[in-house]
C-alpha cells in the first residue's frame, strides 16, 4: 500500500533544483524520440548545444527568442498568480503587435524619443484590454475565462488576417498579406551590428524586475497573492477582488502586448500573421517552470528559448522534425509539474499484513 | 430573407449541419463525461489532434477504417490515463495538466507523422468513410437524405449520444459517476473507488473525444493536416456549459452549432461581396463565447469539478 502525504515544510533547496531537474529530464527524454527518428544521439546533442553556445550569434539568437518567452512567461505568471487564468496570450500579442503596426508605420512622423514609447503605450493598451473584456465576462457573466481568452485567440488571428489583407496591408507589399514597415525611428535599437537581437530584451528584464519586485514588496502584490491564494478569506478580509483581477488582468495583457511590440517593432520590422510560433502558449510552459515567479521567469525563457533555437540548429543538420522542441517544452511542463508534486507531498509505503507473512 | 428561409428547409443544409456537428457531438459528450465525474479536460485539443493523426496513420498502414476508428479510441484513452493520473491521485491542477496534455499531445502527433512521413510535399490519401446508403430508408421523405447522406461515424456518435445518455442517467454506474463529481466523500463511505471511478471516467471522455479527431480524418476529409483541429476542443469545452452538462442537450447545441455554421458558409455565397470573409470565419469562436455568457450563470456545474479529493483526508 503507498499513501499520499502533505510535507510538512517545502524544501528551499527542491524548490529551487526542482526546475532544473525538469528541464533535464524533459531535455534527456529528447533521446528517445530522435532514437526513432533514427538520429545518432551524441551529435544530436552536440548539435543543439552548438546552436546556442557555439558562437556569439548563435547565442544572440537564443536571447532574441527569449525576449517574447519572457514577456509572455510573465503575463502568465502574474496572472496565474491571482488564479486568473489567461490562456489568451497569443491573441494579446498579437492585438499588442497590430497597435504597434498601426501606430509605427507613418500616422505620426514624429521623433524616435516620442514614436517609441507611443508604440509602447498603445501596444500595452491594446494587449491589456485583450485580457480586460475576457475579465470582464468572469466577473459579470461568471464565463470561464480559459475557455473565452483561448476561443479570443482564434478570433484576434482572424481580425489579424482581416487587418493584413485591408487596413494594414503594405500598398507596396506585392500582395502578400503584410504591413507596411515599421518607420526606421519607430524601430527598438538594435544592441549589437550584425546580430538580430533588440532593445527589447532590456525592457523585458525591466519588466521582470519590476513585477518581482511588486509581487513580493508592494500592498497590490501582497492583494493579488491573497486573491490567488484564497479568494473566499480575501473577500471575507475586505480585499477588493474585482478590482484586483481586473488590474491583474491588465498587467498581463499588456505584459504580452508588449512580446507582440517587440517583435515587430524590434525583431521584424513589419507585421505579418505568423509573427508568433506560439509564443503566447509557450509563455504558460515558462511560467509554470518558473515556479510562477518573476525572476524564475528570466531563467525559464532562457532554457526554452535555448531548446527551440538548439533544436531548430539540430534539426537542420539532422533532418529531424523540428517539432522535436515543441515535444521537449512540452515534456518539461508534465516534468515539473509531477516534480512540483513531489516538493508538496511525499508518497510513503504503508506496510500491509500480508506482506510481512513470508 | 426568403433566401434564408430557402435555405433553412433545404434537405442539403441540414445533412451539412449535422455533417459539421458530429466531431462536436463526440468532444462534448467526452468532456461531459469527464466534467460530470469532477475533471476538467483541457487535454480535448490536443487528443483531438491524437485521434485524427492516430486513426488516419492506422488506417494509412492498412488497418482498415474500423481499425483506424479504435487505435484513435485507444489512443485518447491513454492520454485520458495520463490527465486522469495526473489530476485525479497526484490532485494537480485540471487547468495545467489539462494544457500540458494539449501540447504534449499535439506536438507528439506532429513530430510523429513528420518522421514517419519526412519528404512528402501534399499529404497521402485514404480511403475515408462512405455515406451510408441503406435501402428504403434513404427514400424516407427529407429525414432520409438528411441522416443517409451521413457517414458511419455519424451514426456511430449519435449512438453515442444514448449510451452516454443511458449510462449517466439509467444504471448504477451512472449514478456512481455524477455522485464522484458531486461529493466524492459519499461515494467513498460506499466503498466505491473514487479514484478508479475519476480515472476511468476521464479514460472513456478522453476516447469520445479521439474519435472527434477521427472524424476529421476518416470521414470529413481523407488526409492529416496541421491545425486541422482548429480549436473545435476549446468550443466543446463551452459547448458543455451551454448544455447544462445533459448528453440531450449537446446534441442540440452541438447541431444548432453546426447549423449555424453551415448557414454561415451559405450566406457568405450571397452577401460575401459586401461583409469581409473573416466575420464568417471568426463566428463560430464569437457564438462560442456568447453561448457561454448567457449559459453561464445558471450552469449547475458538478459541485466537486476542479475540487482534487484525497482518500483518507475528509
Amino acid at each position: 500500500m503507498i499513501r499520499i502525504e502533505a510535507r510538512d515544510t517545502q524544501s528551499l533547496a527542491w524548490n529551487l533544483g526542482l526546475p532544473v531537474i525538469s528541464a533535464t529530464l524533459a531535455l534527456l527524454l529528447a533521446a528517445i524520440p530522435l532514437t526513432l527518428a533514427g538520429a545518432p544521439i551524441g551529435e544530436s546533442y552536440f548539435y543543439m548545444f552548438m546552436g546556442v553556445f557555439g558562437s556569439k550569434f548563435a547565442f544572440s539568437e537564443m536571447l532574441t527568442r527569449a525576449t517574447p518567452l519572457i514577456f509572455t512567461g510573465l503575463a502568465a505568471a502574474l496572472a496565474f498568480r491571482a488564479k486568473l487564468w489567461n490562456i489568451g496570450a497569443e491573441g494579446q500579442l498579437y492585438l499588442g503587435a497590430m497597435a504597434a503596426a498601426a501606430i509605427g508605420t507613418g500616422v505620426f512622423d514624429v521623433s524616435g524619443i516620442i514614436l517609441i514609447p507611443t508604440i509602447i503605450v498603445f501596444g500595452c493598451a491594446a494587449g491589456a484590454i485583450g485580457m480586460i473584456v475576457p475579465a470582464a465576462l468572469k466577473i459579470r457573466f461568471d464565463a470561464d475565462e480559459v475557455v473565452t481568452t483561448l476561443l479570443l485567440n482564434f478570433i484576434i488571428v482572424i481580425f489579424l488576417q482581416y487587418m493584413l489583407e485591408g487596413p494594414l496591408k503594405d500598398p507596396m507589399g506585392l500582395g502578400w498579406p503584410q504591413s507596411s514597415p515599421i518607420m526606421d525611428q519607430g524601430m527598438l535599437p538594435k544592441v549589437m551590428e550584425r546580430m538580430r537581437i533588440h532593445y527589447g530584451i532590456f525592457i523585458a528584464l525591466l519588466c521582470a524586475a519590476v513585477a518581482q519586485f511588486m509581487l513580493i514588496r508592494s500592498v497590490w502584490g501582497f492583494k493579488l497573492r491573497a486573491v490567488g491564494e484564497n479568494m473566499h478569506a480575501a473577500r471575507h478580509a475586505g480585499l477588493p477582488i474585482n478590482s484586483s483581477l481586473l488590474t491583474v488582468a491588465a498587467i498581463s495583457g499588456a505584459l504580452a502586448g508588449l512580446a507582440g511590440v517587440s517583435e515587430v517593432a524590434g525583431l521584424k520590422g513589419y507585421l505579418t500573421a505568423d509573427l508568433s510560433p506560439g509564443f503566447g502558449y509557450t509563455g504558460i510552459v515558462v511560467a509554470m517552470l518558473a515556479g510562477l515567479s518573476p525572476a524564475g521567469v528570466v531563467i525559464a525563457a532562457l532554457f526554452i528559448a535555448s531548446v527551440f533555437v538548439g533544436a531548430d540548429s539540430m534539426s537542420r543538420a539532422m533532418g529531424v522534425s523540428s517539432y522535436l522542441a515543441d515535444l521537449v517544452v512540452s515534456a518539461a511542463l508534465l516534468c515539473v509539474l509531477l516534480g512540483g508534486f513531489l516538493t508538496k507531498y511525499k508518497i510513503i509505503s504503508v506496510a500491509s499484513q500480508s506482506g510481512s507473512s513470508r | 430573407m426568403i433566401e434564408i428561409l430557402q435555405i433553412l428547409l433545404s434537405e442539403s443544409f441540414w445533412s451539412a449541419s449535422l455533417r459539421i456537428a458530429t466531431p462536436l457531438i463526440f468532444g462534448v459528450l467526452g468532456a461531459l463525461l469527464c466534467e460530470k465525474s469532477g475533471v476538467l479536460n483541457l487535454g480535448i485539443e490536443g487528443i483531438f489532434v491524437v485521434g485524427a493523426m492516430v486513426g488516419w496513420m492506422a488506417v494509412w498502414l492498412g488497418a482498415g477504417l474500423w481499425g483506424g476508428v479504435l487505435a484513435a479510441a485507444l489512443a485518447g484513452a491513454l492520454f485520458g490515463l495520463l490527465h486522469g493520473i495526473l489530476t485525479v491521485p497526484l490532485g494537480l491542477s485540471q487547468h495545467v495538466s489539462g494544457l500540458a496534455i494539449t501540447l504534449f499531445a499535439s506536438s507528439l502527433s506532429y513530430f510523429s507523422y513528420r518522421t514517419a512521413l519526412p519528404t512528402v510535399s501534399s499529404p497521402p490519401r485514404i480511403d475515408p468513410f462512405q455515406p451510408l446508403d441503406i435501402p428504403i430508408l434513404t427514400n424516407l421523405p427529407f429525414l432520409g437524405p438528411v441522416l443517409f447522406q451521413q457517414t458511419a461515424l455519424t451514426f456511430l456518435s449519435l449512438f453515442c449520444v444514448l449510451l452516454v445518455w443511458y449510462v449517466l442517467n439509467k444504471t448504477a454506474l451512472g449514478v456512481a459517476i455524477k455522485a464522484v463529481g458531486d461529493n466524492p466523500n459519499s461515494v467513498d463511505a460506499q466503498g466505491l473507488s473514487v479514484y478508479g471511478l475519476r480515472i476511468s471516467a476521464v479514460m472513456a471522455g478522453s476516447a469520445l473525444m479521439a474519435l472527434g479527431g477521427a472524424f476529421l480524418t476518416m470521414s470529413a476529409f481523407d488526409a492529416f493536416f496541421f491545425g486541422m483541429v482548429n480549436g473545435r476542443g476549446w468550443i466543446c469545452i463551452a459547448l458543455v456549459i451551454f448544455a447544462s452538462w445533459r448528453p440531450g442537450k449537446a446534441l442540440l447545441g452541438a447541431i444548432l452549432f453546426g447549423a449555424f455554421d453551415a448557414l454561415q458558409v451559405r450566406l457568405q455565397t450571397e452577401v460575401g461581396a459586401f461583409v469581409p470573409s473573416q466575420v464568417f470565419l471568426a463566428a463560430p469562436y464569437l457564438l462560442s463565447i456568447f453561448a457561454l455568457v448567457i449559459a453561464a450563470r445558471r450552469a449547475e456545474y458538478p459541485r466537486a469539478l476542479l475540487t482534487p479529493w484525497f482518500k483518507g483526508q475528509r
